[in-house]
């Protein structure tokens, strides 16, 4: 988990609700303080669950709503928690949400449910939710605290969905839109097993945190 | 007994929580720096895993499964609580740690030394809900298989750490591009290392 130091939000008498601070707490996470491949939050599920394009999707609007919500919950609790309990407080705000979501996914869509299968559960213990909660709505106002989630899951949706896509066309040779009239093929080559497999998902996202840090110069000092 | 030895030996290598689920990658990236401090840690996981997978065995047979209440009388049988499954697992997950880290504390301060820092980490570490979650998905049918299987799969874990570890305590001299440096790099080699674990698949077991 990194320790991102938390930004105070002075108080202020009135800030429009999309001010220039909050627009950058809902922006920054997608691209230059991206959860997965800045901060090293939440690695495991975008690992395991895309291996297909539709459920990354599921995952990553399942996680934008955890995310948001248990910070907002948390940052209007944030003066009550004690201490010393706070990481089971914690857990059990989130496992409210999380639970809410397999509920829903469970009723309406229950193949993709199925080929999620722990990875929902494991919400739970998604360090960006648990990393996010720490780090911002401990220490900020509810408004803020919800965009930092909406961002934050925004920002691990974009690199799921982008592994997601990348595995599924070289994986099995199919896109989001495979079976629908859109479908489309740019050219056609024999299926690359290793991407189906979760070795692939680990060296796809090595050379996307590669592509997005050597254009951002990021660099890490040693090891 | 024979089952029970390959449920052993499927859990650490065939569906080694890190390199087949990615389970607890999260502190796995971030204490396998060294080699001593990802030991720690990985002793740490076994210790939680072999105790809270059969903890939640019981919790899930005898209190959440449907008609698991017919123990305490029979109206209760229609009864279904796995709804509220994830709470109560990462409840009883999270207390436990708490109460370990408050024992070990008072038992033996040397092990606290060398452990407990490790110990809240391992609240959130998925792979210990993980582990309770694919007890319930597999159907353990007796208290054994589950301590085996949470045993086996800290064990796992415990490898895939301190390998990795090993690898990257190496890496330190050599010369990586730039960008790649840390993070990329560190998944790449995962990917290596678990293109290497799938090897294993071939075992007959």
């Amino acid at each position: 988990m990194s320790t991102e130091t938390a930004v105070v939000i002075e108080k202020k008498e009135r800030e429009p609700l999309f001010s220039k601070k909050n627009r950058k707490l809902l922006v920054d996470p997608i691209d230059s303080d991206n959860p997965i491949t800045v901060q090293v939050l939440g690695i495991c599920s975008a690992l395991a669950v895309t291996v297909q394009t539709w459920p990354s999707i599921v995952m990553s609007i399942g996680v934008i709503f955890v995310a948001a919500f248990s910070n907002l919950i948390i940052s209007l609790l944030r003066n009550t928690i004690p201490p010393r309990i706070r990481i089971i407080v914690q857990l059990v705000v989130v496992s409210l949400f999380v639970q809410i979501v397999s509920e829903i996914l469970k009723a309406y869509i229950y193949d993709i449910y199925l080929e999620l299968s722990v990875f929902i559960g494991l919400i739970i213990t998604n360090c960006i939710i648990m990393g996010r909660l720490e780090a911002f709505a401990l220490a900020n106002k509810p408004w803020p605290s919800f965009l930092d989630g909406i961002g934050n899951g925004l920002g691990y949706g974009a690199i799921l969905i982008a592994v997601g896509l990348i595995r599924e066309y070289f994986g099995t040779g199919g896109t989001l839109f495979s079976g629908t009239p859109i479908e489309f093929t740019m050219f056609t080559f024999p299926s690359v097993g290793i991407m189906a497999m979760p070795a692939g998902a680990c060296i796809i996202v090595g050379l996307l945190i590669w592509a997005q840090r050597a254009r951002n110069g990021y660099a890490e000092e040693s090891n | 007994m024979e089952n029970l030895v390959s449920l052993g030996i499927r859990s650490i290598f065939i569906d080694n929580m890190i390199f087949a689920y990615f389970l607890g990658m999260c502190s796995y990236l971030a204490v396998s720096k060294t080699v001593k401090t990802s030991m720690g840690l990985g002793l740490a996981v076994i210790f939680v895993l072999t105790l809270t997978v059969p903890i939640n065995y019981l919790v899930y047979t005898y209190f959440l499964k449907e008609g698991a209440l017919t123990w305490l009388s029979a109206d209760l049988a229609g009864l279904d609580l796995t709804f509220i499954q994830l709470m109560v697992f990462i409840a009883v997950i999270a207390s436990f740690v708490q109460l370990t880290e408050m024992a070990v504390e008072k038992i033996s301060p040397a092990l606290y030394a060398s452990l407990g820092i490790f110990l809240p980490l391992i609240a959130v570490n998925c792979s210990i809900l993980g582990g309770a979650l694919f007890m319930v998905q597999r159907n353990f049918s007796t208290l054994a298989e589950a301590t085996v299987y949470g045993f086996s799969s800290g064990i796992g874990w415990l490898l895939a750490v301190v390998l990795f570890a090993a690898i990257r305590e190496r890496l330190k001299y050599s010369n990586v591009p730039k960008p790649l440096k840390g993070l990329g790099l560190a998944f790449i080699i995962v990917g290596l290392m678990s293109f290497a674990f799938q090897t294993f698949l071939g075992i007959a077991l």
